[in-house]
């Protein structure tokens, strides 16, 4: 949630020596059918997609901070593959095309995620949700297309994050809230949607959020 | 996509959804969707038949007058094609719209995440 304001000191304290941008419209859902964060895709040098939008976990680095721990360890939980992801990139970087992880074009759309009508449709109404909230706060039409756009693709967790950021950011008006995913544990019914979040995490992405997250949140 | 009338032209599909109307129809990268021309409107382009067609999802907001467009739903699956739509977003720091397009020649990683 947020816009470049928010990014520009983690921008700036990481340092990257390649572009980072600002996707506020959601486009790498309706473009490459991103549904989650971290996920990572790959383009060749022809532009043609090897690997579509997938988890891509980072390795866990050394730090001292919980929450930065936990979120490694969240991550790792649902990792099914030995190597870690960079170790993939990498393979790819050194081996183009002969690297064992590039896919054909038609692998590549078949791995793609799954997107009926209705997930089109969820798209649009999130569409609507976002246009809501960004020219009139947490209306209850805003909160209308966000609901639709969770039960249509409960699989899609961005949806959920975004939601829940500008709820819990337009009742505290903490920059905290900025930062909120999901509620507190202990503040499940702090969940202002029909929708689950925990447990949809959980079933679709298998996911277990339900441990105590060290970070702190806004006050719901 | 959204959009306050359903009249828009054909140009203004291709630069909000990827998908170009040409005489075979709507394509986008190597696929071609062949389109029922009989019923178009607004120079031969009709927004709800050919969103039908490329399975977009349209949602109304009848008290605010607006429409939203989803992306296509193509063999049930987020992409139609392997080759990489063009996407351009503004860089955090710069703020200058960065073309995917502008990396052809070199391998792109594209890494998704939030701070949330």
């Amino acid at each position: 949630m947020g816009g470049a304001e928010v990014l520009r000191p983690i921008v700036e304290a990481a340092r990257p020596e390649h572009p980072s941008l600002l996707d506020a419209s959601h486009q790498m859902d309706a473009l490459f059918g991103v549904t989650n964060i971290p996920q990572v895709l790959w383009i060749d040098e022809d532009g043609m997609i090897v690997r579509p939008a997938e988890r891509g976990s980072p390795a866990p680095q050394p730090t001292e901070d919980p929450f930065a721990k936990w979120v490694f360890e969240i991550m790792a939980r649902g990792t099914t593959h030995p190597e870690w992801y960079g170790d993939r990139v990498r393979d790819w970087a050194e081996k183009g095309p002969d690297s064992e992880w590039v896919l054909t074009p038609e692998a590549v759309i078949a791995a793609s995620h799954p997107r009926s009508r209705a997930v089109s449709e969820a798209a649009a109404h999130f569409a609507l949700a976002q246009h809501f909230w960004c020219t009139e706060g947490f209306s209850a039409r805003a909160l209308h297309h966000f609901e639709r756009a969770h039960i249509l693709q409960p699989e899609n967790i961005t949806y959920k994050r975004q939601a829940y950021s500008a709820w819990s950011f337009a009742k505290t008006h903490e920059d905290a809230a900025r930062f909120a995913q999901s509620p507190k544990p202990g503040d499940e019914d702090q969940w202002p949607f029909v929708s689950e979040f925990v447990a949809d995490a959980k079933q679709y992405l298998g996911l277990d959020l339900s441990a105590a997250s060290p970070r702190p949140g806004p006050s719901t | 996509m959204i959009v306050d009338r359903l009249d828009i032209n054909a140009g203004s599909f291709e630069a909000a959804t990827g998908w170009q109307i040409k005489p075979e129809g709507a394509c986008k990268g190597d696929v071609c969707v062949p389109l029922d021309r009989s019923a178009g409107a607004a120079g031969g382009f009709d927004l709800v038949a050919t969103a039908d067609r490329l399975g977009m999802g349209i949602v109304a907001d009848a008290e605010a007058g607006l429409w939203s467009i989803g992306p296509e739903s193509l063999g049930g699956r987020s992409l139609a094609t392997a080759a990489a739509p063009e996407l351009s977003l503004p860089d955090v720091l710069t703020g200058a719209d960065v073309k995917l397009s502008s990396f052809r020649g070199q391998k792109v990683v594209l890494a998704v995440w939030a701070p949330y």
